[in-house]
């Protein structure tokens, strides 16, 4: 898959509080929920960003809750992806159990700047800078979760395999 | 190669005659657990899917604890959800109004985990019923879907971090000082993916209550999980309360770890986690004067009894700063009945305390003690992160009971000493 998109970055540990606040679980509705997207970490987020844009997080994004609802939230705002330097566990399963595509890049956070753009392939396991030949490669996925993904999550997988 | 406790009881629950760290696996899970704010998001997915019926009834655990009692429309149709979802399933484990109680110091207190189970909870902090010696790990709601579907999940095995804690703990000092300490020492994703297995002389004289607080705050360093090995504590705790039988694993002598971390425990003094991250932690002589605005005791980190009887300790005979809001959480109705019966509710409330019903309320900004801009509370739960517990410009530091309730008094961060 090609994600084309500009990035708005965070820094290290953005936890799920700043991500959507507890204030908001009393609902679970996507579209709610996406109306509060990032709230805690940058307020203006929703009114700056574009579908299609890219989050571009640090070390441990996506730490603390549980909460789907993060993911969710994310996803339904429609960022495209979620590049980080790591993601924190639980962020990372939910995401690739509900087909949010995260990508783990120790280097790029460092190399670009916040509103640029940037491409990310997929299958070559790279992300390029617009306009530049600058590259960054991105960790593999591990076999299983690139089905997961291409299932569209794991409760279709399941229904698949069944 | 020998294994870890948390590769055995993995291995246990699939049928591979090894397991070795980083690899992907199927595994059968003994309990689902959900809360009013995950299980809704699980309940919808399980029936996208098509499911009609939850793999074992016995293995599910529902508990609406976050925005009890229901505290606006939107979470009581949350709760409704649940509540129709676990009377057409018949779920044993479903606990709501007056037999609610925080859910991570629920399951332990009734007996549903017990050691060598395979725990997974769409709640960050299922981790805690590690200190009972089974695997245990939060999980979002999908996996929650997913377990309740076909009773398995898939795993990454982690590596695992062994903790050899030594030394005589100072008057004060308990296990969630050390948590904090550890946390402080490899930060807030020292453990990443890691299993955390805590062990040594200091932990074998550790209380079951201080075991707890630790295993919860696994996940503040990033741990999947964190685990103790059963000894005669956890053997002690679960006379009369274990509703099966269980297993015992042991680490082999040979088993291979990521790290191994000795910590001097006899050094430490009562710690606490400044804002906004659990890892910002000193010790209390290094905290300045730090007015506060509340203090917060309960939490499924400390919220036991054992907590509730510390802080009366300092409270007695005492009252809480003027400036002061004292709130004291008991995390279940036992402990509140316990509380009672000893005398404790009297001592908190000629302390001026307000004695909230067992709740995660205030713990997550939810409701029932939500900090104004600018103002701090001192609390015994798990999470400082930025608006945790209310306004984004509030701040919240954690501590333990004996810290909190001093702090309360002293109306400033303070050592249970200064009084
Ligand atoms: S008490 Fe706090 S940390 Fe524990 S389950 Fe409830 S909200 Fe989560």
């Amino acid at each position: 898959m090609i994600f084309k998109g500009k990035v708005w970055t965070f820094g290290d540990n953005i936890d799920t509080d700043a991500i959507i606040p507890a204030r908001y679980l009393n609902t679970s509705d996507p579209a709610e929920l996406a109306k509060h997207c990032m709230e805690d970490a940058d307020a203006d987020f929703m009114k700056k960003m574009k579908p299609g844009d890219i989050i571009l997080g640090g070390e441990n994004f996506g730490c603390g809750s549980s909460r789907e609802h993060a993911p969710i939230a994310i996803k339904a705002a429609g960022v495209s992806c979620v590049v980080a330097k790591s993601f924190a566990r639980i962020f990372f399963r939910n995401a690739f159990n509900m087909g949010l595509p995260i990508f783990e890049s120790k280097d790029l956070a460092d190399a670009v700047d916040e509103g640029k753009e940037i491409v990310i392939d997929s299958v070559r396991g790279v992300i390029t800078l617009a306009g530049s030949d600058r590259t960054f490669p991105i960790s593999p996925i591990p076999p299983f979760m690139e089905q997961l993904l291409a299932d569209g999550g794991l409760m279709k997988h399941i229904a698949k395999k069944k | 190669m020998g294994h870890t406790i948390t590769e055995k009881i993995l291995m246990a629950h699939t049928n591979l005659k090894d397991i070795a760290p980083g690899q992907l696996i199927n595994a059968k899970v003994d309990i689902a657990l959900g809360n009013d704010i995950t299980a809704p998001i699980a309940i919808r997915e399980f029936r996208a899917a098509g499911g009609k019926k939850v793999f074992d009834r016995d293995k599910v655990a529902l508990v609406l604890d976050h925005f009890t009692p229901n505290k606006d429309i939107n979470s009581a149709q949350q709760c409704k959800t649940v509540r129709e979802f676990a009377v057409e399933q018949g779920i044993t484990h479903f606990y709501e109004g007056g037999q609610v109680g925080v859910e991570h110091a629920l399951l332990p207190e009734k007996g549903i985990v017990v050691p060598g189970d395979l725990v997974v909870g769409a709640d960050s902090h299922t981790c805690t019923y590690g200190a009972l010696g089974a695997f245990a790990t939060g999980v979002g709601s999908t996996d929650l879907a997913a377990a309740m579907l076909t009773g398995e999940l898939w795993f990454k095995v982690p590596q695992t971090i062994k903790f050899v804690v030594y030394g005589k703990l100072n008057r004060w000092v308990s296990g969630k000082d050390l948590i904090l300490h550890i946390i402080g020492r490899i930060g807030v994703d020292g453990a990443l993916y890691q299993a955390m297995e805590f062990t040594g002389e200091t932990i074998s004289a550790l209380p079951m209550a201080d075991r707890l607080s630790m295993a919860n705050m696994a996940i503040e360093a990033g741990a999947k999980n964190g685990i103790f090995a059963v000894d005669a504590v956890t053997v002690e705790y679960l006379k009369g309360r274990a509703q099966k039988p269980y297993k015992i694993y042991v680490s082999d002598t040979n088993a291979v770890y990521a790290d191994i971390i000795e910590i001097d425990a006899g050094k430490l003094e009562p710690q606490v986690a400044f804002p906004h991250l659990p890892s910002n932690v000193r010790g209390i002589s290094r905290a300045g004067e730090i007015k506060i605005d509340q203090s917060l005791i309960g939490s499924c980190t400390n919220g036991r009894i054992e907590d509730l009887r510390i802080a009366a300790q300092i409270l007695k005979n005492r009252k809480a700063a003027p400036h002061v809001r004292l709130i004291v959480v008991p995390a279940t109705p036992l402990i509140y009945r316990q509380a009672m019966a000893e005398g404790l509710l009297d001592i908190f409330m000629d302390a001026q305390a307000v004695i909230s019903p067992p709740s995660c309320g205030a713990c997550l900004g939810g409701h029932l003690g939500i900090l104004a801009e600018g103002e701090r509370s001192v609390a015994t739960t798990n999470r400082n992160f930025v608006g945790r517990m209310g306004h984004p410009k509030s701040e919240v530091y954690l501590a333990s009971p004996a810290v909190a309730a001093a702090s309360a008094v002293l109306g400033r961060l303070a050592s249970p000493d200064e009084l």
